[in-house]
């Protein structure tokens, strides 16, 4: 039943381009795509109370290494890409062993991969003569627009496919995690290190393993966004508050389900977009600030985001599924 | 090229009136920090709107600077008050991690509410401080201004601390937070009391910052993140610590700038602070979660 569902909606969305080609509409969903993608990498750990402030870092490595590497070394993306995958893993390696080796965790954790976004926005700001700096960067147009080979095309339709399939990519993940021992090692360690150290769990490995796997999927996220925007800047793609953006989206949204972080980047991209489409240039710093107050709200009244909240609802009206514990901190 | 050259010794200098400025900014977050045991990630921006405060108070309806200044610093601690008593008191029972993003919240909240009320341009109060020179070298005095202003607010802090009972109760909360309720010391009210008193403190660096910074929504990102580190690495609560810690970060952003850019001298501080939250973790910090 639930899987028919799925495979429903999942037609659905595949054959929405082909029906409908709005660009702009189209547009919209692409970014949700992406953003949605990226969302989810990061709930990937912050539903196990490993809450990184890094992100932004990893979405950055993930951008510029893949368009310093185009432009610089005329690398295709095809390379360009899995190479940034591996630096955003080895950063995540070099930042969170000894974080975890060392039993930093709750907001200290934050603190130092807090840093690390910082490192990044100033290294890429610094490396000005390279990056461009705060400026912004643009990957060579290959000639003729579209190419397989450069990953640039011009049609939103194609974008949108490859969009929905990182998505999905990213869902699976996403399942494919709920669904294994790590998880229930990773619950484990969110409620009592030591016990789960006591029970046999290799709190490092298993921490370290989620954390590189949420890196490299920003990374993704990173690089895709710059294929698809053409353009990036150390503020649109890395940093604070590309950080802070994560968290509050995927808060709002709900982020222990699968599908909260998606519910997240549909509310905070329509609002955006509504705001900036009913008042303009006028609406400048209005949604952040409808953000803002939502994201305090959420903390404070409903620590389980929008979809938790609701799948919860659902779950206590029908008392025949077994309530499913809620463990870790929001 | 000599070892200590001019301009190396003026680096120096201005990172030890750098150094001054951050230790009176990371102060205020350390005492809310160490006392109430939560993160203001929004504590630069309440600084930025103390800056506004000050330009408008200042450059558009002329009041005299100091009067400017005092209200600024009330304002700014009422505003720390606000924010504990509607965003941080609800959550105390929460998750740590709850009240740093919900105080997440409240940054980007400020942030948009400057935008939309202010604008995004840069605004200064347009004084022009002269500048010092000596042997060679050139240090303003807003600078120094800002030093030693912040070495007398450290300097109050630390007797209010130190000299009444409301400063023995505070550091005493800051030791043992289970066990001071039992001492019949009303937690709840020393939170507020520290909330003001860390909102006034940001007050008061706003009121310094003005004189070296322009003010626009987004002026908080500059300087905030460099203050919760230099909170972390002096060791939570441990006053003394963060200042020592806000002299080696501002040393460190100053030399970088000389030698690089600016931008390397905060790579330099922010990668500083991993290595040293690697080689030594328990001694740079009090307590952990």
């Amino acid at each position: 039943m639930k899987r028919s569902v799925a495979v429903c909606a999942g037609a659905g969305l595949v054959a929405l381009p082909f029906v409908y080609h709005q660009p702009y509409p189209l547009h919209i969903l692409i970014v949700i795509l992406i953003w949605s993608f990226a969302y989810t990498s990061w709930s990937m750990m912050g539903r196990f109370g490993l809450v990184s402030l890094g992100h932004g870092g990893f979405m950055g490595i993930g951008a510029y290494v893949t368009a310093l590497a185009w432009n610089h070394g005329g690398v295709s993306p095809w390379f360009g890409i899995p190479v940034a995958l591996v630096a955003g893993g080895v950063l995540a390696v070099l930042v969170a062993y000894p974080c975890f080796r060392f039993r930093i965790t709750g907001h200290y954790f934050a603190l130092v991969t807090l840093a690390l976004s910082g490192i990044v926005l100033q290294v890429i700001t610094a490396t000005r003569d390279h990056t461009g700096g705060s400026l912004g960067y643009t990957p060579t147009r290959y000639q003729g627009g579209s190419s397989l080979y450069a990953l640039q095309f011009t049609g939103k339709t194609t974008w949108y496919l490859i969009a929905l399939s990182v998505w999905a990519a990213g869902l699976y993940a996403w399942h494919r995690v709920d669904r294994s021992m790590t998880r229930y090692a990773l619950e484990a360690i969110s409620e009592d290190e030591d016990g789960a150290a006591a029970a046999g769990v290799h709190v490092t490995a298993e921490k370290l393993k989620i954390t590189v796997l949420s890196a490299m999927m920003t990374a993704l996220a990173g690089a895709l966004y710059c294929q698809y925007q053409m353009f990036i800047s150390p503020d649109t793609v890395s940093g604070i508050s590309i950080s802070l953006q994560m968290v509050f989206a995927v808060v709002v949204g709900g982020i222990y389900v699968s599908l909260g972080p998606t519910v997240g980047a549909v509310i905070t991209i329509l609002l955006a977009e509504v705001l900036r489409i009913s008042f303009g240039t006028r609406a400048v710093g209005w949604d952040n600030l409808v953000y803002g107050v939502l994201l305090v709200l959420f903390i404070v009244f409903l620590p389980k985001g929008i979809l938790g909240s609701l799948l919860g609802l659902r779950r206590r009206a029908a008392p025949a599924a077994p309530p499913r514990a809620q463990t870790g901190a929001a | 090229m000599p070892i200590l050259d001019v301009y190396l010794l003026e680096a120096l200098i201005n990172g030890v009136l750098l150094g001054g400025v951050l230790a009176l900014i990371s102060l205020g977050l350390n005492l809310v920090f160490g006392v109430i045991d939560v993160v203001w990630i929004c504590y630069a921006e309440l600084i930025m709107f103390g800056m506004y405060g000050m330009y408008f108070l200042y450059s558009v309806f002329h009041w005299p600077i100091l009067a400017a200044a005092a209200l600024c610093i009330v304002g700014v601690g009422a505003l720390g008050v606000l924010l504990h008593v509607i965003v941080i008191a609800p959550l105390l029972g929460a998750a740590p991690i709850n009240q740093l993003l919900a105080t997440g919240g409240v940054l980007f909240f400020l942030q948009s509410a400057a935008t939309v009320m202010f604008g995004i341009e840069f605004r200064n109060l347009g004084l022009r401080l002269p500048v010092l020179k000596a042997a060679g070298m050139f240090i303003s005095y807003s600078r120094l201004l800002a030093f030693g202003a912040a070495l007398i607010g450290m300097v109050a802090v630390y007797l209010f601390l130190r000299r009444t009972y409301t400063g023995a109760a505070i550091r005493a909360i800051a030791q043992d937070r289970q066990i001071m309720t039992l001492m019949g010391v009303d937690s709840r009210r020393i939170y507020v009391v520290t909330s003001a008193l860390g909102g006034a403190l940001a007050g008061l660096a706003s009121c310094l910052l003005v004189l070296l910074y322009d003010v626009h929504p987004f002026v908080g990102l500059t300087f905030g993140p460099i203050t919760f580190l230099i909170c972390v690495l002096g060791g939570l609560g441990n006053f003394v610590g963060g200042a020592v810690a806000a002299f080696v970060f501002a040393e460190l952003i100053s030399l970088g700038g000389l030698y690089l850019d600016l931008e390397w001298g905060y790579v330099f501080a922010f990668v500083f602070f991993i290595v040293m939250m690697f080689v030594r973790p328990e001694g740079l910090m009090a307590r952990r979660s």
